[in-house]
């Protein structure tokens, strides 16, 4: 279809809409024209409008479900009714192994399980209560609570709680204002997270690290993507400080300020640490995309260049070369099996574009792809943030302002090294998805149902990669949905085992056998032959 | 696995620890979803909305169609009555459902929004309906939302015209679609008319057709539900899913109510087709008898594999008070068993069922998993029974797990078979069995290795 032919039939769908409606969902979809001079843009991280079947969640998942959730040593104790807790227990994928005997705690669910009383009267009793219970019996370290809808209404002070029993406990205890209802997406989770892990968390420790060492930032460690990322940089010769959040510690977090550069996987998710870090630490952050063989390449050559030491350099195209000679015939096989497929694409704030590069590896043509929660600089480069006007539901959530930290502040380049390293590495730096799409493909921020479904008869590709809500309607129109989210309980798929992971799986979803008895036989052929009976 | 459980018993009034219990909305949403093309709606934040549709989703793996309210700080300060008044016109011109199910959250729970007040003030298209339940999190259970969205299509819907229609109605309680099949499967065998909701099934277990439906060929159907005020009776089948809708229907239209057991187990079974029986002076056919028959052949042969096992179960009341009467009749002892659903009456309709059988065991409601694992740690049982949760505990403490109930979110096809009536009753024991068995082999010496069993 051409680009021309798609942007009729894409306005088609969406004049089906109300007015009203139509006039909002317009400008959160484009279809890409390399032949303008401006760059295109596109409206995001505003509201979903009340009715329509969004895939969007809600604040306190993106703050305790997302960014604070994979950290294995503190008791992460939802302060609410039962909900919340037990749909963010154990249901995301963020593996975790105990290395000494440090205490896990990613296999358990902590809750007041608020009662109506409760909501009466009032929950910090019960709260202050549940914070000594989890410290008599799990004698943790660390202790964060996080709020739930009626937390804020109610009124109860959870950061004064939290204050009191940091001095009581003798042990950090922090709170988190993540009720659902602020912002507009799990996005406003994120950074309320990330405000209260700079905060309190990360600069309080005082771990030794040497110079080649990084923070990896909004890797979560689903399906093990960064323990792959953790192998291939270790056997580089680097040093993990920390990994936010994935398989992750608070205590390790706390030295996090210690370590030469921070890698940026997820951007929306964690870009504001790794801004306030470079602020307040000097930290720079490189944005990197380890999903994908070739994209995975660039970002190991990324971070070298940022070291610039011939060993390291010349360890990194060892590595790189050993790990493609191992991978290169497999990718080739599954390449072979993908190649002119067609995928659409819906997730999160970084995997629909990060994917992008693993499927184009493998020869799949992306038609279509979408953001659930992101923010215009996700899609259009960091450069629109000064032009983003800030909404009434943006201005609710905490923007922290941080300055230079007079013991820790340090910089690693010199000021013309930074100069020139940034016109050849994405340095304090994220281009966006929209600058990478073909001509002609579609890119929907915020899709919702009516969308998906129509937007997939019009496309019919291949595979429909986004989450567990929408993964069985695609089915059902027969089309094979990969999640990403959740990676169907697979992976890893970052790095280059990850790829073959990755490759194998999509190689099997699209050449399963099932798909070809989805018409039953006696639907396909003539069935008048004669007959036994009467 | 859970090494930060400690054995010894620890008092808790503040914390819930892994718990065994959700909240109500996921209930009303499942319910609503048993009415044929209804739109369930969630009136809250949009986080609720995804999470059941999730979690939902991922237990019946098909999808699950829902809308709401999206609230932002503004709605949760000034009340969520123009968010809703949007998105009843949105879904109606964008989505057309025939009924839209609206569910409350604890947030517009606890601004106090009215929203039968926000529903009479929304414009309904001719011919459609907006119906609602109150499902506050902080009350209950998922249980008792499943239990609040029936009580709300009667409320709304049922009517009683003095014209007796000469069916009964069923409600079948939360149970997956396959078993809400069977029930109908069995209500057919014996040539009872009757009216079902809500019936989840054709709904959640949709055949694969190539084709996306937003609104599946089953469900209970609006007219019958409005005509379920005219039948002779009501059996409510659970008395903690399904009580309160049989009871609404006598207040509001006079239906007789009986409520019985989830007919999971023999003796379940049993009282369910004796009731219906009794009931509409049906005869119970030949075809149940034989299946009956048959149970009773497998619970005898194979009564060695289970019988005198110890057993602790997990889960929801109603499927909890059908399998310790289950598991007391195949001879097994169900020493503890735990819901996360609050109620006495739970407690006490299981302690006479375990002084009645002489077993000693420890039963509690309001309760989580982290408590029952400590039980498990003091003394041991044989076996434990319950949604994917359980699985934890099952390696912590190298225990045989059998899953059954809500959630179960790690094996499929679960949702399509029944574990209600006789047929069903089989299938539970060929999970013990089998489950009993498989660590028998796995522990055998190789000289003690069985080929018959």
């Amino acid at each position: 279809m051409s680009r021309t032919n798609i942007k009729q039939r894409v306005d088609k769908t969406l004049e089906q809409y109300p007015a009203a409606v139509y006039k909002n969902r317009k400008e959160h979809v484009l279809v890409k024209n390399n032949t303008f001079q401006e760059p295109q843009t596109i409206t995001a991280n505003t509201r979903t409008i009340p009715g329509i079947i969004t895939n969007r969640g809600c604040c306190y998942a993106g703050c305790k479900g997302v960014v604070l959730g994979p950290l294995r040593d503190a008791v992460i104790l939802t302060h609410g009714p039962i909900g919340c807790g037990f749909y963010t227990w154990g249901t995301r994928r963020n593996k975790g192994k105990t290395r000494g005997d440090e205490l896990n705690l990613l296999n358990y669910c902590f809750s007041t399980d608020l009662q109506e009383g409760d909501i009466v009267f009032g929950g910090e009793k019960k709260l202050r209560q549940a914070i000594k219970e989890a410290v008599e019996i799990f004698k943790p370290k660390t202790v964060f609570i996080c709020a739930t809808c009626p937390v804020g209404l109610i009124g109860d002070d959870i950061h004064a709680i939290a204050a009191q029993a940091e001095k009581e406990y003798g042990i950090k205890v922090v709170a988190f204002s993540c009720e659902g209802y602020k912002g507009v997406s799990q996005s406003g989770g994120h950074h309320i997270a990330n405000n209260g892990l700079i905060k309190h968390i990360i600069g309080t420790g005082d771990k030794v690290v040497g110079k080649y060492s990084l923070n990896i930032l909004g890797e979560y460690n689903i399906g093990g993507d960064g323990w792959e990322l953790e192998r291939i940089l270790k056997k580089i010769g680097y040093e993990i400080v920390s990994m936010m959040t994935g398989d992750g510690m608070a205590e390790d977090l706390k030295s996090a300020h210690k370590a030469t550069l921070n890698l940026i996987q997820c951007h929306r998710s964690i870009n504001y640490i790794g801004e306030m870090m470079y602020t307040k630490y000097g930290q720079d952050w490189l944005k990197v995309n380890f999903i994908g063989v070739q994209s995975t390449i660039k970002s190991l050559r990324n971070i070298a260049k940022y070291f610039d030491d011939p060993d390291l350099t010349a360890r990194t195209e060892q590595v790189i070369a050993d790990e493609l000679s191992e991978i290169g015939p497999v990718m080739e096989h599954y390449r072979n099996i993908l190649k002119g497929k067609t995928a659409a694409l819906f997730v999160g704030g970084s995997r629909a574009h990060h994917y992008q590069h693993l499927l184009k590896d493998l020869g799949v043509e992306i038609l279509l792809a979408g953001y659930e929660f992101a923010h215009r600089d996700d899609y259009e480069g960091r450069e629109v943030i000064p032009s983003i006007k800030a909404d009434a539901d943006s201005k609710n959530i905490e923007s922290l302002e941080v300055s230079a930290d007079p013991e820790h502040y340090r910089v690693f380049l010199s000021k013309e090294r930074y100069e020139k390293l940034k016109n050849e590495i994405p340095l304090n730096y994220y281009a966006g998805m929209i600058k990478e799409m073909d001509d002609g493909s579609i890119v929907v921020d915020d899709l919702n149902h009516f969308e998906t479904e129509e937007f997939l008869k019009i496309l019919k590709p291949d595979i429909f990669c986004s989450g567990i809500k929408d993964k069985y309607i695609a089915h059902k129109a027969g089309i094979f949905s990969k999640q990403l989210h959740s990676y169907d309980y697979s992976g890893p798929y970052a790095g280059f085992k990850g790829a073959v992971n990755f490759a194998r799986d999509i190689a099997m979803g699209v050449t399963t056998p099932a798909w070809k008895f989805v018409t039953p036989p006696w639907k396909k052929e003539p069935m008048l032959e004669g007959s036994l009976v009467g | 696995m859970l090494d930060a459980t400690p054995k010894e018993y620890v008092e808790r009034s503040g914390l819930v620890i892994n718990p065994a219990k959700t909240c109500q909305p996921v209930g009303a949403m499942y319910a609503a979803l048993g009415i044929h093309k209804c739109l369930p709606h969630s009136h809250g934040s949009q986080g609720c909305c995804a999470y059941h549709r999730k979690f939902l989703t991922r237990n019946f793996r098909d999808p699950v169609m829902a809308s709401t309210s999206s609230f932002t700080e503004g709605a949760a300060v000034f009340g969520g009555g123009n968010n809703l008044k949007t998105a009843i016109k949105n879904v109606f011109a964008i989505y057309n459902p025939d009924i839209i199910a609206i569910h409350t959250t604890c947030l517009s729970e606890t601004i106090g929004d009215d929203i039968p007040s926000f529903i009479m003030g929304a414009q309904i298209p001719e011919g459609k309906y907006v119906i609602h339940a109150n499902t506050p999190s902080y009350v209950g259970s998922h249980i008792t939302g499943f239990s609040n969205m029936v009580k709300g299509m009667v409320k709304y819907l049922s009517v009683n015209n003095k014209k007796s229609n000469g069916k009964f109605n069923v409600i079948p309680g939360f149970i997956n679609p396959g078993d809400m099949r069977e029930i109908k499967r069995l209500l057919n065998a014996m040539g009872v008319p009757f009216i079902l909701f809500p019936d989840t099934s054709g709904v959640l277990d949709a055949p694969m057709t190539g084709k996306f439906e937003l609104y599946p060929k089953g469900g209970a159907r609006v007219e019958d539900i409005i005509d379920a005020g005219n039948s002779t009776a009501t059996l409510a089948l659970g008395s903690f899913a399904s009580a309160d809708g049989a009871y609404e229907l006598e207040k509001k239209c006079k239906v007789p109510q009986k409520v019985l057991k989830t007919p999971i187990g023999i003796k379940a079974t049993d009282d369910f087709l004796m009731t219906v029986s009794k009931l509409t002076g049906r005869e119970i056919p030949e075809e149940v008898e034989e299946e009956r028959g048959q149970l009773v052949d497998v619970m005898v042969d194979c009564h060695y594999h289970y019988h005198g096992k110890s057993v602790a179960l997990f889960g929801d009341p109603d499927l909890l008070i059908a399998l310790t009467e289950f598991t007391i009749n195949l001879g097994m002892i169900p020493k503890y068993i735990v819901t996360g659903t609050p109620g006495d009456s739970f407690e006490n309709e299981i302690k006479e069922m375990l002084d009645a059988a002489g077993i000693e065991g420890k039963v509690k409601a309001l309760g989580d998993l982290f408590t029952l694992h400590q039980w498990m740690k003091e003394e041991p049982v044989d076996l434990l029974m319950g949604g994917t949760h359980g699985k934890y505990i099952a390696r912590a403490e190298d225990v045989p797990f059998v899953r059954i109930g809500f959630p179960i979110l790690d094996r499929s096809v679960h949702s399509y078979l029944p574990i209600t009536g006789y047929r069903g009753a089989m299938r539970v024991i060929e999970m013990i069995s089998n489950a009993l068995l498989d660590r028998q082999d796995r522990d055998a010496a190789d000289e003690d290795m069985e080929l018959i069993m």
